[in-house]
């Protein structure tokens, strides 16, 4: 028998929420790490599921991590790798920023850019931009030029492309305020239109961050020399599966530096839009 | 009703005051798609005049509006401010529009130095600090010179825009349904800011708007518009007194004047 409720007793009641909203965001983040890792040894070194040479275990994997961490800290032949690949990277960025913005500006800002130009640069970037590596090599040989160019190219398209799409970002009533104030092309295009495009331009600043990445070692796996990418491709010769997983985290922060520091400057500049904090990563 | 009948422009009560703003048999022709957008429009803004512009979507206003502010050629026609042909944007005319369209990366200060700096330099902007401070007093925000537009609620943002518009002491204000974005209690609230603010500055001030209401609480004088093509079938002389009150909505006469001019644009939706 149920006792009858009270009428005139509050309404008080709680709402559920859900266990991924109870639980701090590291926390749930190391909950799937451990369950991932676990999955992994057990498929590995427990049961043996998958052979060590297409899967090493996390104990050896680990293992080639602190050597490679070693090697690294002790200013060894992987240090020098990773210090030519570090370059390679950051030149490519800059020089792709340096064109992709200028061109940016172009198309999205001159009607000439936007008809004869774009149209082009569209037609390029539906290639394959990897099939470039071979000629660059030809034009640059095997230096870290060869790699410089290929992921510059890669990475220029998507600043291209965001910085355009910025510029067409501020409002009807923006422009029209800026010509009632008598205000000429440039103070619009450098007070008004870039300024609204800054979140769409770092939003291509991130793409072109991963994408210089890929293309810097894919240069490396197909043009040699001396950088990250020729280390992963020599370990993977050799069947030493752990070290080019090793190599692989090593080059992944690398990676995140670079998207880091984009975000980081984004976070600087862009500091009126909080709908795009770097904390929420894309 | 005497305000039925079309009065010669000298009737206004501001009839003694000067011309600023004049406009002789002005007509905008979009040539590509051969439409009238305005003809024969004749109109004479007087000092420290308030005049409203009424009409259907499509009646030519804001074609009105724009080419009054500098930012489209008129077709034929004299538009004279000042005594200075308008041949394009101009200090002297202050805009408003229906969004705040203040920008997220300055302050509500350097947002409103912004037609200064961009015309005359930043060591001009700067120097016109000090008369910014004052009008954000003016319209009750001198304690959010240094706030960024994103803490601002709409309507205080669009009381900073109406700052950025006097900064430059302009001869006349060009409004564009300036408080349509807001809700209604806030755009009430604001209508009366408005007033007190033109009171205060002396301002000649043109508002185009899709509220009966709003435009004979706020006007000396309202033009009725219709489109196809776009003209001026009648102008009526608000005889309320001033300063209005809100209270002024529940009067018999403001009823009589809102309706008159609702009977003029609903006959125009139904033919």
């Amino acid at each position: 028998m149920t006792a009858t409720p009270d009428p005139n007793a509050d309404t008080v009641w709680v709402e559920p929420v859900a266990l991924i909203d109870r639980i701090p965001r590291w926390v749930a983040m190391l909950a799937l790490a451990a369950v991932v890792i676990a999955i992994w040894d057990l498929a590995t070194a427990r049961m043996a599921w998958v052979s060590p040479i297409i899967l090493p275990s996390p104990a050896e994997t680990l293992a080639d991590l602190i050597f490679v961490g070693q090697n690294l800290a002790s200013g060894g032949y992987m240090l020098e790798a990773l210090w030519t690949t570090t370059r390679t990277v950051f030149w490519a960025f800059l020089i792709a920023t340096a064109i992709g913005f200028s061109l940016g500006v172009l198309v999205g800002e001159t009607k000439f850019g936007e008809r004869a130009v774009m149209p082009y640069l569209v037609a390029i970037d539906t290639m394959p931009k990897v099939a470039f590596a071979p000629l660059f090599i030809a034009w640059l040989g095997f230096d870290i030029a060869s790699k410089v160019a290929l992921a510059a190219f890669i990475a220029t398209f998507p600043i291209i492309v965001s910085t355009a799409a910025g510029l067409y970002a501020a409002s009807e009533n923006e422009r029209m305020l800026f010509k009632s104030i008598g205000a000429s092309r440039l103070q619009t295009l450098f007070r008004l239109k870039l300024p609204t495009g800054l979140p769409h331009i770092f939003t291509g600043l991130k793409i072109a961050a991963v994408g210089v990445m890929a293309g810097a070692i894919t240069g490396e796996f197909l043009g040699g020399g001396q950088g990250f990418g020729a280390l992963i491709r020599q370990s993977a010769s050799t069947m030493d599966t752990p070290r080019v997983f090793a190599l692989i985290l090593y080059l992944s922060l690398l990676g995140l530096a670079l998207f880091f520091a984009v975000a980081w400057l984004q976070k600087r500049l862009v500091f009126w839009n909080k709908a795009d904090r770097p904390g929420g990563v894309g | 009703m005497t305000m039925a009948e079309p009065r010669p422009l000298t009737a206004g009560p501001a009839a003694a005051a000067r011309p600023v703003y004049q406009i002789e048999r002005l007509s905008k022709t979009y040539a590509r798609n051969r439409l009238t957008a305005l003809t024969d429009v004749h109109l004479t803004l007087h000092k420290g005049e308030f005049v409203s512009v009424v009409g259907s979507s499509g009646c030519g206003k804001s074609t009105l509006l724009k080419i009054m502010s500098g930012l489209l050629p008129p077709t034929t026609g004299r538009v004279v401010l000042e005594g200075k042909p308008v041949t394009g944007p101009r200090d002297d005319i202050g805009m408003m529009f229906q969004q705040a369209t203040l920008l997220p990366w300055k302050t509500t200060l350097q947002n409103i130095i912004l037609p200064i700096e961009i015309r005359q330099g930043r060591a001009a902007a700067r120097a016109a600090i000090p008369r910014a401070n004052e009008l954000l007093r003016l319209v009750g925000l001198g304690d959010f010179a240094h706030v960024y537009p994103a803490e601002l609620s709409g309507g205080m943002a669009q009381r900073a825009s109406i700052c950025r518009m006097l900064i430059s002491n302009p001869a006349v204000l060009l409004l564009d349904e300036p408080f349509s974005a807001l809700d209604e209690l806030t755009r009430d609230f604001m209508n009366m800011e408005l007033q007190r603010i033109c009171a205060e500055q002396r301002a000649t001030a043109f508002l185009v708007t899709h509220s009966l209401a709003e435009a004979v609480i706020l006007s000396d004088r309202i033009l009725v518009m219709k489109p196809r093509p776009g003209r001026i079938v009648e102008e009526i002389v608000i005889d309320l007194p001033r300063p209005r009150t809100l209270e002024m909505i529940n009067t018999p006469r403001f009823g009589e004047i809102v309706a008159h001019i609702r009977d003029l644009l609903g006959k125009e939706a139904f033919q």
